[in-house]
C-alpha cells in the first residue's frame, strides 16, 4: 500500500507541476492577477506531494519492503538503518526523486522569499521552474518509477547497497551536490523570465545574485565532499580523477564561478548583461547535460548509473527543449543594443572579464575532454579515453594565469583605475611573496620550484585580500576598527578567495611532495616514511554489522614519540561478497598519514601501502571556505532591504546603480 | 557578422552538440566492434612482467582463458582487481596485458593488491593493444581452446557481467562458486 500511495503522490505532484507551468505563465501575459497568484501555492503543493512520495519511499527502505524493486536492488536487512535511508539515493530512481524534491524545495523558497518581487516576474520564474519539474517528474514516472514492485516474486532479502556507498560521506554528498545542481535552475529561471519580459537590468541581477551564490556554494561543498570521500574511501589516496561524472559536476561549477562574478558586474555597473544571461543559461544547461551524461550510458564511468538508452533519449529530448528553447529565446530577445555604460580597459570590469574568460574556457576544455571519446566514436574514428594528462596540461596553466588577476581584482576600482595604482598596490605583496616563497617552501619541505610558485601566487592573492580587509577596517582614521564595514558579501568574497588560494597551494604541495611505499609487513615489523616510523603491532579479525574485517594495528611514531595508533581494515561484505579497503588516516594540517591494507601474503603478513600526504587537507578546507563564503554573501543586507521596501527598483539607464564599494 | 546574427551562435553550437549526443545514444561505449572477434589472438613477442622472459602467443597455453587489459593509471582497474583475484582463485586462467604502463609500478601494484595473472604481457608502447583494438583499460577478452578471440568486454568485469557473458566458456565454475560469506568467515 505504501509504495502505491507514493506513486499517487508523485502523479499528483506531476499534475500540479503542469498547472504551475501553464496557469501563472498564461496569467502573466493576460495580467490575470488571480492566475499569477496561484504560482506560490502550486509550488508549495508540489513540494508537499514530492516530499510525501520521498517519505513513503524512505519508509519502504526502512521497513525492508523488498517487494519494491529499488529497495530489493539497493538495500539489505542487515544494513544499518542510516544506510537504509541513504540507500534511497544510491541508485538512479531514488536519486531522481531526490532531485525533484530539491527542485521543489528551491521553488518553494523562491515563492516565499521573493514575495515582494513584481508579480509577473515571480509568476514567470516559478512557471519556468515548474516546467523543469514537469520534465523531471515525467522522467521519473515514465522511465524510472521508484515505486515499481516485484510481485509476486518478492525476494526474501535485498542484494545490498554497494559497500563503497556505505559511508557517512555518501549520506550527505548527493543532497549537497543536488542542492547546487538544481539550485542553478533559479538564476536560469530568472534569466528566462527576464528575457521574456525584456527587462535585463540591474534589479534582475540583484534578485538572481543571492540565489546563484547559495546554489554555487552548495555545489562547491558537494564537490568537496565527493573528493574527500574518494580520498578516504577508495583506499589509494587520490582526490580528483577527471572521471566523466566528476566532470559533470565540475562543469556547472566552473560556469557558475563565471556567473557569480559576471552577475556582480551586471548588478553594480549594468554591463555584461547579455553575457550574464548566457552564463546563467549555460550553467544550468551544464547541470542538465551532467544529468544526461550520468544517466544515459553515453560515457563509461565508475559512477554511472545503470545505462538505459530509453532514459537517455528522454533526457536528451528534454535537454533539447529546455536548452534549445532558452538559447532561441536568447537569440531573439537578448538586448540588441550594446550597453551604453562605459568602462576603461584598466578597471575592475576588465579584470572580472578575465575571470569570466578563464572560467568559461576552463569549462569548455573540460566539456571537450569529456565529450572527446564520444565525438571520435560518433564519427567512427575509434574509441578513445581522455585521461588526467590532458586535463592537467590545460587546466593548471589556466589557473596559474588567473591568479595574478585575482590578486588585483578585489582592490581594483570600477570604471577606471590607473596602472600606477595597480602597480603600487601589487608591488609590496609581490615583492614580499617573491622573497618569502622560496623560504616558506623550503622551511616546510625541500625546495621545489612548483611549490615555490604556488606559495608565491597563493600568498599574493591572500595578501591582496587581507590588505583590503585591513584598509576597510582602518578607514576613517579615528583609531577604532570599523567592523561594520565588513559586510557579509565582502567577507564572503574574502573567505572564498582565501579558500581558492588554499586549494591551489594544497593541490600543488600534495602533488609534488607526496611519498608512498608498498611493503610486505608482518607483526612486529616497522617501516619509515617521510620521517615517521610505522610499526605493525598485530593483526586480528573482527566482525562488523554486515561484514567481516581483517584489521592491522599500526603504531606511528616520530622521533620516538608515539603520535597515533592506526587501524586499517579490509572488509568483506557478507551479502555481496565485495571486498573493501578501509584506509586508516591520521589527519593533520600539514600532513596526512595514510595506511591501506592490500592483500594477505602468506602467514600473518599483509601487503601494505603507506602514504605521506602533505597539506592534503588544505584542498578541502579551502573548498569549504569557498562554499561557506558563497553562502555567507547571501546574508548581505542589500538583498534584504529590497525585500523590506518592496519597491520595484528602476531599470538601469546608462549609469550603474552606484553601489560604490 | 552583425550583432543580431551573432546571438544565434550559442544556439547553433547547442544544436550540433545535441546531434552528437543523439548519435551517442545509439552507440554503446561498452560494446565495441572487436575487429579480431573470431580470429586467432595476434602474434607477439614481449617481456613477461615478473620474470623478464620473452613470451609469445604459444605461452598463453591454459585455455579457455581471459586476457585482461590493465594498467596502474587506470582507476577502474583498481575496482575490478578484487574480482579478478576471486576468479583466479576459483581456477579461471587469466593472462594480463599490462597496457602502456610503467613495469616498476605494475610490479608494485601486484605486490600490494595480489596477482591474479598466470603471465603478464608487458605492452608498454601499446603495440599489442593496437593489434587487438584495445581502446582503454580495463578490457577483458576471452580466448577459447583453439586460441581464438571469442568475446570482448569493455569496462569493469564483475560477478554479474561474468555470469551473463562469460560463463558459457567456464561452465564448471558456476557450480563451484561457494557462498562468498562462508568463505569470508573461514578466513585464513
Amino acid at each position: 500500500m505504501i509504495p502505491e500511495l507514493g506513486h499517487i503522490s508523485l502523479i499528483i505532484a506531476f499534475v500540479l507541476a503542469i498547472g504551475l507551468t501553464v496557469i501563472p505563465f498564461w496569467g502573466s501575459f493576460r495580467t490575470n492577477v488571480a492566475a499569477m497568484n496561484l504560482a506560490p501555492s502550486l509550488a508549495v503543493g508540489i513540494l508537499v506531494f514530492t516530499a510525501t512520495a520521498f517519505g513513503l519511499l524512505a519508509t519502504s527502505f526502512l521497513q525492508d519492503d523488498f517487494s519494491v524493486a529499488v529497495v530489493a536492488a539497493n538495500s539489505n536487512s542487515l544494513l544499518p538503518p542510516i544506510f537504509k535511508f541513504s540507500a534511497l539515493w544510491g541508485n538512479h530512481e531514488g536519486s531522481l526523486l531526490l532531485w525533484v524534491l530539491i527542485l521543489s524545495t528551491w521553488m518553494t523558497a523562491v515563492a516565499f522569499l521573493c514575495r515582494v518581487l513584481p508579480l509577473t516576474m515571480i509568476a514567470r520564474v516559478l512557471s519556468v521552474m515548474g516546467l523543469i519539474a514537469v520534465g523531471f517528474l515525467a522522467f521519473s514516472l515514465l522511465t524510472s518509477n521508484p515505486f515499481e514492485r516485484l510481485l509476486p516474486n518478492t525476494p526474501l532479502d535485498g542484494s545490498d547497497l554497494n559497500p563503497l556507498l556505505q559511508d557517512p560521506g555518501l549520506i550527505i554528498h548527493p543532497p549537497l551536490l543536488y542542492m547546487g545542481y538544481v539550485g542553478l535552475s533559479v538564476p536560469f529561471a530568472f534569466a528566462i523570465a527576464a528575457l521574456i519580459g525584456g527587462r535585463l537590468d540591474a534589479s534582475w541581477a540583484r534578485w538572481s545574485r543571492p540565489w546563484t551564490n547559495v546554489a554555487w556554494g552548495f555545489l562547491t561543498l558537494g564537490i568537496m565532499l565527493g573528493s574527500w570521500w574518494a580520498y578516504y574511501e577508495l583506499g589509494w589516496g587520490g582526490w580528483w580523477f577527471w572521471d566523466p561524472v566528476e566532470n559533470a559536476s565540475f562543469m556547472p561549477w566552473l560556469m557558475g564561478t563565471a556567473l557569480v562574478h559576471s552577475l556582480a558586474v551586471t548588478e553594480k555597473r549594468g554591463v555584461f548583461r547579455s553575457w550574464t544571461v548566457l552564463l546563467a543559461i549555460f550553467a544550468f544547461s551544464l547541470s542538465l547535460l551532467g544529468t544526461f551524461l550520468v544517466r544515459s550510458g553515453v560515457l563509461t564511468s565508475v559512477h554511472a548509473f545503470a545505462a538505459d538508452p530509453e532514459r537517455g533519449l528522454f533526457i536528451l529530448v528534454f535537454l533539447a527543449l529546455v536548452v534549445g528553447g532558452s538559447l532561441l529565446l536568447y537569440a531573439l530577445r537578448a538586448p540588441a543594443v550594446a550597453s551604453r555604460v562605459e568602462y576603461n580597459v584598466i578597471s575592475r570590469e576588465s579584470l572580472l572579464m578575465v575571470n569570466n574568460l578563464v572560467f568559461t574556457v576552463a569549462a569548455t576544455i573540460v566539456l571537450l575532454g569529456t565529450l572527446f571519446p564520444l565525438v571520435m566514436d560518433a564519427f567512427s574514428l575509434g574509441k578513445y579515453s581522455v585521461g588526467p594528462p590532458y586535463f592537467n596540461a590545460v587546466f593548471v596553466p589556466l589557473m596559474a594565469l588567473l591568479m595574478p588577476f585575482m590578486s588585483i581584482g578585489p582592490i581594483s576600482r570600477w570604471r577606471q583605475d590607473s596602472p600606477r595604482r595597480w602597480l603600487h598596490e601589487l608591488l609590496v605583496p609581490a615583492i614580499a611573496m617573491a622573497a618569502l616563497a622560496p623560504l616558506l617552501s623550503m622551511m616546510l619541505f625541500d625546495f621545489n620550484l612548483w611549490v615555490a610558485l604556488a606559495v608565491l601566487l597563493a600568498g599574493w592573492v591572500t595578501l591582496g585580500v587581507l590588505r583590503d580587509v585591513w584598509r576597510r577596517l582602518a578607514v576613517g582614521g579615528s583609531g577604532g576598527l570599523q567592523w561594520q564595514r565588513l559586510s557579509p558579501s565582502f567577507l564572503g568574497m574574502t573567505f572564498a578567495h582565501i579558500g581558492f588560494a588554499a586549494v591551489v597551494l594544497g593541490a600543488v604541495v600534495v602533488t609534488q611532495h607526496s611519498e608512498e611505499q608498498d611493503l610486505r609487513m608482518t607483526e612486529g615489523q616497522s617501516a619509515e616514511l617521510g620521517g615517521y616510523r610505522f610499526e605493525m603491532t598485530h593483526i586480528s579479525q573482527e566482525p562488523g554489522a554486515n561484514y567481516v574485517a581483517d584489521q592491522a594495528t599500526f603504531v606511528v611514531s616520530y622521533d620516538d614519540k608515539i603520535i597515533a595508533t592506526l587501524v586499517p581494515e579490509k572488509r568483506r561484505y557478507l551479502a555481496s561478497g565485495q571486498v573493501m579497503t578501509e584506509a586508516a588516516i591520521d589527519a593533520g594540517i600539514l600532513r596526512d598519514l595514510y595506511i591501506a591494507l592490500g592483500e594477505p601474503i602468506g602467514e600473518r603478513a599483509w601487503a601494505v601501502r603507506l602514504q605521506y600526504k602533505p597539506m592534503v587537507r588544505w584542498l578541502w578546507i579551502g573548498a569549504f571556505l569557498i562554499g561557506f563564503g558563497a553562502l555567507l554573501t547571501s546574508l548581505d543586507r542589500r538583498y534584504r532591504v529590497q525585500v523590506v521596501s518592496g519597491q520595484e527598483p528602476s531599470p538601469v539607464k546608462g549609469q550603474g546603480l552606484g553601489f560604490a564599494r | 557578422m552583425d550583432l543580431h546574427a551573432r546571438r544565434f551562435i550559442p544556439l547553433l553550437g547547442f544544436v550540433l552538440l545535441s546531434v552528437l549526443l543523439f548519435r551517442g545514444l545509439s552507440l554503446d561505449p561498452t560494446s565495441l566492434p572487436a575487429a579480431r572477434l573470431g580470429q586467432i589472438f595476434p602474434e607477439f613477442a614481449k617481456l613477461e612482467l615478473q620474470s623478464g622472459d620473452v613470451i609469445s602467443v604459444v605461452d598463453l597455453n591454459q585455455r579457455p582463458a581471459l586476457v585482461n587489459v590493465w594498467a596502474t593509471w587506470c582507476y577502474s582497474c583498481r575496482i575490478e582487481h578484487p574480482y579478478l583475484l576471486e576468479l583466479a582463485k576459483s581456477g579461471v586462467p587469466i593472462y594480463g596485458l599490462n597496457y602502456k604502463d610503467d613495469p616498476v609500478k605494475a610490479r608494485g601494484w601486484l605486490a600490494q593488491l595480489g596477482d591474479p595473472y598466470r603471465l603478464n604481457i608487458v605492452d608498454d608502447e601499446g603495440s599489442l593493444g593496437l593489434d587487438l583494438g584495445v581502446y582503454g583499460a580495463p578490457e577483458t577478452y576471452v580466448i577459447d581452446r583453439d586460441g581464438k578471440i571469442v568475446h570482448r568486454h569493455v569496462g569493469i568485469l564483475d560477478q554479474s557481467v561474468f555470469r551473463a557473458d562469460f560463463s558459457a566458456w567456464f561452465p564448471a565454475l558456476m557450480d563451484a562458486q561457494a557462498p562468498v560469506a562462508q568463505r569470508a568467515l573461514e578466513g585464513k
